[in-house]
């Protein structure tokens, strides 16, 4: 329950922010997924 | 209409009866439309003023014409030069949608006479709509430019303007990026304005982003629907360029779509969040958006990534037509299904037979012309004379 508009600014963004990171880190393992098989250039 | 058909001479193929009977009915509902008015031939209302020729026709058609500002900018502008092959044609499918996106626009406001006035009479430049009628108008004319070459090669003899637009290339495709940015986001931030009217799940602040990144995607994903239709009609036509990067070329935009995708189910998710609409996901209206957000992105999405990381052409081809139909499940969400939600069902919209038919005759002509063009002039091939050339 929300008081005020402050509670639910400071809930719904908490939530969000909270998601972010938890898709940053998806999108790291979605790249490794997308792009594991791709042949390497070898630089050395 | 296939070209075999074409070839042989014959005009009452399947396909031809079919475009003309579209044709037909087309132009009969045109003169009503022109004579008798709106009501005559659509159930428009002042509860629903925007009906399918807006939620099909014109944002559908604009999210699915974007494939040429996309393959230019992969050619001109990231230096993906192997895709050279693809840009024509995918220049001259966006031209022709946006052709018909302003052919269609005119059924919806009448008065033909007068599509000119926002932009030469009286600007309202307050006005949202007014910049995307700017932007639709001048992108319009840079894809005009940007498909001309192909049709004075086809003429021959005007080698002179020819050479000054392929100078121009670089040019035009930065502003078409430029202008694709702006008016894809603003056909989103219509629908900013009517926050009481669009339900809960699909009423963002981020509609604009949301707007922009699916055009993305779904331009590129009609390159890929696009290039195999083409490729079954009128692979006689395609030179050794187009085909040998043609399979390249639709894994790395599988690839492209693949990750735009992901990102945009993200976004899905933060406006949700943002504005803290999870108990709407309970309702009727939630199950539909999950079926849109995880059935028409979600799903395609894995399976473009799963056709690049395989190198598997069969499945990016099933994810494209997939992800297109995606494309016009949401656009038609946003102004027909999940727009004026809260009204009795008795004040609901839904299309009338001569909005449907218009819609066809619409897509028909589009069709039509792209098979005229593309069996005439050198798109999918390069010129003999014009071997050497950059463009």
């Amino acid at each position: 329950m929300f008081n005020t508009l402050q509670d639910l600014m400071l809930h719904n963004k908490s939530i969000t922010y909270v998601l972010m990171g938890v898709v940053l880190i998806c999108f790291v393992g979605f790249w490794h997924f997308l792009t594991d098989k791709e042949e390497r250039k070898r630089r050395y | 209409m296939s070209t075999e058909n074409a070839k042989s001479g014959s005009l009452f193929t399947p396909w031809n009866i079919v475009a003309g009977l579209i044709l037909a009915a087309g132009i009969v509902v045109t003169i009503m439309r022109f004579t008798m008015g709106l009501g005559s031939v659509t159930n428009l209302t002042d509860n629903n003023p925007w009906g399918i020729w807006i939620g099909f026709d014109l944002l559908c058609g604009v999210a699915l014409a974007a494939g040429g500002y996309t393959t230019s900018a992969a050619c001109y502008i990231f230096g993906f030069k192997r895709f050279h092959g693809a840009v024509r044609p995918a220049i001259l499918t966006a031209f022709l949608g946006y052709a018909m996106v302003v052919f269609a626009l005119n059924y919806d406001v009448g008065r033909p006479w007068r599509l000119v006035y926002p932009i030469f009479y009286q600007q309202g430049t307050t006005s949202i709509l007014f910049e995307v009628g700017l932007c639709v108008f001048i992108y319009l004319t840079v894809l005009f430019l940007e498909y001309l070459p192909a049709a004075l090669e086809w003429k021959r003899g005007f080698d002179k303007y020819r050479g000054i637009l392929v100078k121009m290339t670089m040019g035009l495709t930065i502003l078409g990026v430029i202008l694709s940015t702006l008016h894809q986001s603003s056909l989103g931030a219509l629908y900013l304005i009517a926050p009481s009217k669009l339900h809960p799940l699909w009423y963002t602040a981020y509609l604009p982003v949301m707007f922009f990144m699916s055009s993305m995607f779904a331009g590129l994903s009609m390159v890929i629907f696009e290039g195999t239709i083409s490729h079954k009609h009128f692979h006689h036509k395609m030179d050794a360029e187009y085909n040998g990067g043609y399979e390249d070329l639709q894994l790395a935009f599988a690839k492209a779509a693949a990750w735009i995708m992901a990102g945009y189910l993200a976004m899905k998710i933060f406006g949700l969040s943002m504005d803290n609409r999870w108990q709407y996901l309970g309702t009727g209206y939630g199950v539909w958006w999950l079926v849109e957000v995880f059935g028409f992105v979600a799903m395609p999405c894995y399976c473009y990534a799963v056709a690049y990381r395989d190198r598997n052409l069969k499945l990016a081809r099933i994810a494209a037509p997939w992800t297109v139909l995606g494309i016009v499940l949401n656009r038609f969400n946003i102004s027909l299904v999940a727009f004026n939600w809260q009204l009795p069902s008795v004040d609901r919209y839904f299309p009338s037979f001569g909005e449907i038919v218009i819609s066809l005759f619409v897509v028909t002509i589009g069709v039509l012309i792209f098979r005229f063009i593309v069996t005439r002039m050198p798109i999918f091939y390069v010129h003999p004379a014009y071997k050497d050339s950059s463009h």
